[in-house]
């Protein structure tokens, strides 16, 4: 046999398991699908279009800096990343707003939220929830119209009627009042502000309102919850920041609501309204912007949650998920730096 | 914390750790059998840890089998025999299998297919009549070193400070790296030979309890092990079984699992009363102090892509080529050769590298058939965490690789680098396929690099501050020696005007009297 003295020497280990990063934000995209088709059933096809709108301006942005930057262009489009936040940003926006919105905001989260601080993994902040606030910060009118879910009286439009809504401002024939709803929050918001109890709303809206919050919204919820059940039992996510957020935030909102049942709604409602699940599962979890220590992720987890019921309850917006993700983000560093685990070998920390 | 998967000790759990395919089952088909003799052997001088041999022979003598030919040079050193006999015919720098390649001293001896023998040595007493010192000399003479992997001189091992009680003998026969079996085949073929060596070893330490600790995915070798036990009719020993996840086989994890207790940073497992030895180690311990047998062979699994995976009893100073080929090749294109685990193995340049003293196993990795996947491009960190989430040393690699990647050696140790054990697991999970290891290997040498040169810097400083005060030194003293001088001098002065005044006023007193003295002197 002849002698070989050029093998390959790269350092140990010399195998890996099969994860990836494209495969991880692939998990994501699994994750949401059936929460995707509930919304398509409650709502109708508002949401695939905006996702599309979102994706091809996300992926263009991306294309286009990473060009500016000189950096190689396949291999981080085809990281998935941006597919993901495009996908996250979508489900945060009124299925029938228009497209501009979505492609601002797809512009605004992977330009300037992710690219200019350095691309995947540099970015501090969730580039999804910065372009969403970005959008509810410039234009209100368009990011607070929600669409009535089926149940309610609305009607959930076909591919055609949503595109031509989306793109041309064309309304359906059926006109666009069963288009308009204010979100439970939103409700439970602005009767409160005009002093009519709880008790009061539940019973004139009675019929907008299922077991825990609105009815339609609240199923999708479900299927919220479903995906990120899923995104557990692949590990995709850490479990401490649902469990802390949800946990805080039930917690929180059922000590106020003993306290007055009239004025502040109960811990299910608080839950399954607006994007607690969705935040608990699918944005706070984002690896790259929340803490990274295990009991530094229970601590971020919490500031989320309790940021969510402190922003809703007395802050000027109806949902507080988006803020308090921003500032926790902000915090996550910090956080990190004074949990760090007691390493094997070394006395407990005092 | 504690549970308990049999009767018995119970057992702890360490964190993290990663579930391998364990690809064990290809090389345990074939009994063990010895390796066919080859033409020439390569010994290197630096097998272990610690100085290098230093040779005993020259170019063109002849040796024999299990002569020593290069004796330890320090403490921490092991003595280096024939493997078999037949004539010096270099002594040069050679490959070795070391990362980085490189070549070392080595005695090259071309075999004559005698095997013959030196004169066996005086077989010494029942071991259980000596000193543990004069048994600690016989094994440190034979040329044992850890068998596991690091290859510490064994005898050093078997020396506890005084002071230090041992409480508990663990030996490692956990074996948690895939691929490797060398240690399975030997404790199912040989189990009595290892309860030999384990009590030579006891009764070096004087050791309380034995715990022998097998990882459960080795049926057989436990069997073995415990029916050698009943026929001996040990006591305090026992065969422990280990969960199978990697790195259990990691001294430090190990004696967690065993013990629950954590070996300190920066310190030794003697500091909690534990000494760990490899199976393989107690097996060389046993021919060297029953049968007087210096270490020149050991077991070797040769696995991977060659056509008949198998462990071989094998010369030290064997070339890995030589070994594929009695395994019948490797089809298809070699494209790795590694010296050990695919986890934490060092891959070699050539196959004409020896099997040293630590070469557990040589893994052929090949194109072809590609039982290791290739490490796709390394992506940016996306912090997500799963670093921790298997680190056995529960540290923050995410955090080490950010600092290493940033060449702050100050933050990485500030994140215990020095507490990594390279084993890996960080690594194998991570998405984004950083080579975390490697920066940490890298932050460690930049680091040591660093202290070589402040150690110099220091001692150039202290070499000048030496200088400057010797120099103060001599020039204070110089000044206080003219001083001293001119003291001197000036109360001599003062002296002899006094001197001279009083002979002058003498003079005037006596006139009469001075005449004659004054001149006649």
């Amino acid at each position: 046999m002849s002698l070989r003295p050029h093998l390959h020497t790269p350092s140990s280990p010399h195998i890996h398991d099969t994860s990836s990063v494209p495969r991880l934000m692939m998990t994501v995209f699994v994750a949401l699908t059936p929460a995707a088709i509930a919304h398509v059933w409650y709502f109708g096809w508002g949401l695939p279009i905006q996702t599309l709108t979102a994706i091809v301006f996300a992926l263009g942005g991306e294309a286009l800096v990473l060009k500016l930057r000189r950096r190689p262009v396949a291999p981080h489009l085809m990281d998935g990343s941006a597919l993901v936040t495009a996908t996250l940003l979508a489900f945060s926006l009124p299925p029938y707003a228009p497209w501009w919105i979505a492609a601002l905001g797809a512009l605004f989260a992977i330009v300037v939220v992710k690219q200019l601080y350095g691309g995947l993994g540099y970015n501090p902040f969730n580039p999804a929830m910065a372009a969403y606030v970005m959008l509810l910060v410039s234009f209100p009118l368009e990011m607070s119209t929600w669409a009535a879910p089926r149940v309610v009286g609305g009607t959930p439009l076909d591919p055609i009627q949503a595109l031509s809504l989306i793109y041309f401002g064309i309304p359906p024939a059926s006109g666009l009042d069963a288009l308009s709803m204010a979100t439970p929050l939103d409700l439970v918001k602005t009767q409160l502000t005009n002093d009519v109890t709880l008790t009061e709303t539940f019973t004139e809206y009675a019929h907008l309102f299922g077991d825990f919050s609105g009815r339609g919204i609240e199923w999708i919820g479900n299927w919220i919850l479903l995906g990120g059940l899923f995104l557990l039992y692949k590990r995709a996510i850490a479990w401490q920041i649902p469990l802390a957020m949800l946990g805080t935030l039930f917690v929180v909102a059922l000590v106020f609501n003993l306290h007055d049942p009239d004025t502040y709604p109960s811990p299910l409602f608080h839950v399954f309204s607006g994007a607690a699940l969705f935040g608990a599962f699918f944005i706070a979890t984002d690896p790259v912007t929340a803490a990274t220590t295990p009991k530094g992720r229970l601590i971020y987890g919490a500031g989320v949650g309790l940021l969510t019921y402190v922003i809703r309850t007395w802050g000027g917006y109806p949902d507080g998920v988006a803020f308090a993700v921003l500032l926790m983000n902000m915090a996550a560093p910090t956080i990190d730096y004074y949990t760090q685990p007691r390493v094997f070998g070394h006395a407990p920390k005092k | 914390m504690a549970f308990e998967p049999t009767a018995g000790r119970p057992l702890y759990h360490f964190h993290g750790g990663v579930h391998l395919p364990g690809h064990k089952h290809e090389s345990t088909r074939l009994p063990i059998r010895p390796a066919r003799l080859p033409k020439i052997l390569v010994i290197p001088l630096a097998q272990h840890i610690g100085q290098p041999a230093e040779p005993l022979v020259a170019v063109g003598e002849t040796v024999l089998k299990g002569q020593l030919i290069a004796r330890a040079a320090d403490y921490v050193s092991a003595p280096v025999h024939a493997s078999s006999s037949g004539t010096v015919v270099a002594i040069e720098d050679r490959p070795i299998p070391h990362p980085s390649g490189r070549s070392a001293p080595c005695i090259v001896i071309e075999t004559d297919g005698q095997e013959q023998w030196r004169w066996r040595k005086e077989l010494p007493e029942d071991y259980r009549d000596m000193d543990p010192s004069h048994l600690r000399n016989l094994i440190r003479e034979a040329g044992i070193v850890g068998l596991g992997g690091a290859g510490f001189p064994t005898a050093v091992k078997l020396n506890p400070l005084p002071g230090k009680l041992v409480k508990t003998l663990i030996l490692n026969g956990a074996e948690c790296e895939p691929y490797i079996t060398c240690d399975d085949m030997l404790m199912r073929e040989r189990p009595y030979d290892i309860l030999s060596g384990l009590e030579v070893m006891r009764h070096a330490l004087q050791a309380e309890t034995c715990v022998i600790a097998v990882e459960n995915n080795k049926p057989q070798a436990i069997e073995a092990l415990r029916q050698a036990i009943r026929a001996r009719s040990l006591t305090e020993v026992e065969v422990v079984e280990v969960p199978t996840v990697y790195p259990a086989g990691a001294e430090k994890q190990l004696i967690k699992t065993v013990t629950g207790e954590e070996v300190p940073s920066n310190g030794l497992p003697i500091d909690i009363g534990v000494v760990c030895h490899n199976v393989g180690t107690a097996s060389a311990v046993h021919r060297a102090v029953t049968l007087g047998e210096p270490l020149i062979s050991r077991i070797v699994t040769i696995a991977g892509g060659v056509a008949e995976p198998r462990n071989l009893e094998v010369l030290i100073g064997t070339p890995f080529h030589d070994l594929l080929e009695e395994c019948h090749g490797v089809p298809g294109t070699l494209d790795k050769l590694i010296m050990g685990g695919p986890m934490m193995g060092v891959a070699v340049h050539t196959d004409a590298v020896p099997v040293i003293k630590t070469t557990n196993c040589i893994l052929a990795v090949t194109r072809a058939d590609m039982p290791l996947p290739h490490r796709g491009e390394a992506r940016p960190c996306i912090r997500c965490g799963r670093c921790y989430d298997v680190c056995p040393m529960e540290l923050l690699p995410q955090q080490l690789y950010w600092y290493a990647r940033a060449k702050d050696l100050d933050k990485v140790q500030e994140y215990h680098l020095f507490d990594c054990i390279e084993c890996g697991c960080c690594d194998y999970v991570c998405p984004s396929h950083i080579p975390l290891v490697q920066y940490y290997r890298y932050a460690k040498t930049a680091i040591w690099a660093r202290e070589r040169e402040r150690e110099k810097a220091d001692l150039a400083r202290r070499r000048f501050e030496a200088r400057q005060a010797r120099l103060e030194r001599e020039k204070r003293e110089r000044a206080e020696r003219h001083k001293k001088r001119r003291v001197a001098s000036e109360g001599e002065r003062q002296a002899k005007i006094l001197d001279a005044l009083e002979k002058a006023k003498t003079k005037k007193r006596t006139p009469g009297a001075d005449d004659g003295e004054g001149d006649g002197a």
